[in-house]
């Protein structure tokens, strides 16, 4: 892609749009990942679709918290840039971005709520929020599949998300056999 | 909940703390839950599972990255404020380094068909995985004070909208969550 150019406001900009998601990530970051897509790629393209679907599959196929794709968004929307200090700088807007919000509330309750967990307000706020954030993370997955082509002809990409999936809810199989066979499907050009 | 018997081994200093959280973060593929329930109730028996429970139902529940509020969570327990930064510093420190790594490898690879091929491949088993997380903690609804018939129909209106409508999240999580704690309000007892 050819060299972005931010203005100071756009650093703001992306510094306060992972700061907005930061409280919405209910359930953990990535299932706000559908909101940073249709913000940074459709909307300001500074990220390209394969840049944002490469963050999200490293970070997920390395190991540690998978929050760390914020961290690479940052680092590939620097990158684009072109400019030798905008890398490390737009990663660290990102990630204190869609983190200081967060954390300074779990930080806040984490002992009330300790103290407080027989509270109604308390136990309507989890049982509330429970089947919400399940359907939030089937449906993150949804669209990361779909984010590598909609259409009926990417049918083995789907087929192969389908299976991870159907593997890892029914057995106990570990995680790095699964993204290991889909590398070397994927490098064999099967899917 | 505490065992009356024994006393609850616990970190000693921040520098172990740091350590066992790092330690922790590094085995963490795809995903830290399975491993950070194996470290800190069986190996460092740092909680029972109980607490386990109850802190991860929090973690989860809270916005932002889980395995980093439970981090949070236990380090202020432990430490206070210095024990919340040092838990979450001990969480991200060297994932950060080896992901930046690895994405540093990948982009001098990313013209190899090969190497696009793979990590298209594993985004899609990415996918799966996040969507199996999903329907593995399906089951624990079937307890959920608002009955089977409206949780799916919360569930069902929560993936429409974020997976075919492409809505904002905030009027999603705002909207239907509101929704949600308000009828589980009225059916839980006082």
């Amino acid at each position: 892609m050819t060299e972005l150019n931010l203005s100071p406001g756009d650093w703001l900009t992306l510094f306060l749009h992972f700061a907005s998601l930061s409280l919405l990530s209910v359930g953990g970051a990535i299932t706000t990942s559908t909101d940073m897509h249709r913000f940074l790629v459709d909307r300001q393209g500074w990220l390209t679709d394969a840049q944002f679907n490469t963050s999200v599959a490293l970070a997920q196929a390395a190991p540690g918290p998978n929050i760390l794709f914020v961290a690479l968004m940052g680092w590939n929307v620097g990158l684009n840039t072109g400019l030798p200090w905008a890398p490390a700088a737009a990663m660290v807007l990102a990630m204190v971005g869609i983190m200081l919000p967060s954390s300074l509330l779990s930080y806040a309750t984490s002992n009330w709520s300790h103290r407080n967990r027989h509270l109604r307000g308390v136990r309507a706020f989890k049982q509330g929020f429970a089947p919400i954030v399940v359907a939030l993370l089937v449906a993150t997955g949804w669209v990361m599949a779909s984010a590598t082509g909609r259409t009926l002809d990417h049918w083995p990409l789907w087929l192969l998300a389908a299976l991870s999936s159907l593997v890892v809810w029914r057995t106990k199989l570990h995680l790095l056999w699964l993204l290991g066979a889909g590398a070397v499907l994927g490098a064999l050009g099967w899917v | 909940m505490n065992s009356i018997t024994s006393v609850q081994p616990r970190p000693q200093t921040l520098t172990e703390l740091f350590l066992g959280f790092s330690w922790l973060a590094l085995q963490g593929f795809g995903g830290v839950l399975a491993v950070a329930q194996r470290e800190l109730v069986e190996k460092k028996r740092w909680l029972s599972r109980d607490e386990f429970i109850e802190e991860w139902a929090v973690a989860q529940l809270m916005p932002g990255p889980n395995v980093i509020n439970l981090a949070i969570s236990l380090g202020s327990r432990y430490f206070g404020w210095r024990g919340a930064w040092v838990a979450m510093a001990g969480m991200l420190a060297f994932p950060l380094v080896i992901v930046l790594i690895l994405a540093t490898v990948y982009a001098q690879l990313a013209h190899l068909p090969a190497a696009a091929g793979a990590l298209r491949g594993m985004a899609a088993v990415a996918a799966g995985l996040i969507a199996a997380t999903g329907l593995k903690l399906a089951p624990a609804l079937k307890i959920n004070v608002l009955g089977k018939p409206l949780c799916v129909l919360l569930g069902v209106a929560t993936f429409v909208g974020v997976a075919w409508l492409r809505l904002p999240l905030a009027v999603v999580v705002l909207g239907l969550g509101a929704l949600a704690c308000g009828l589980a309000w009225r059916r839980l007892p006082a």
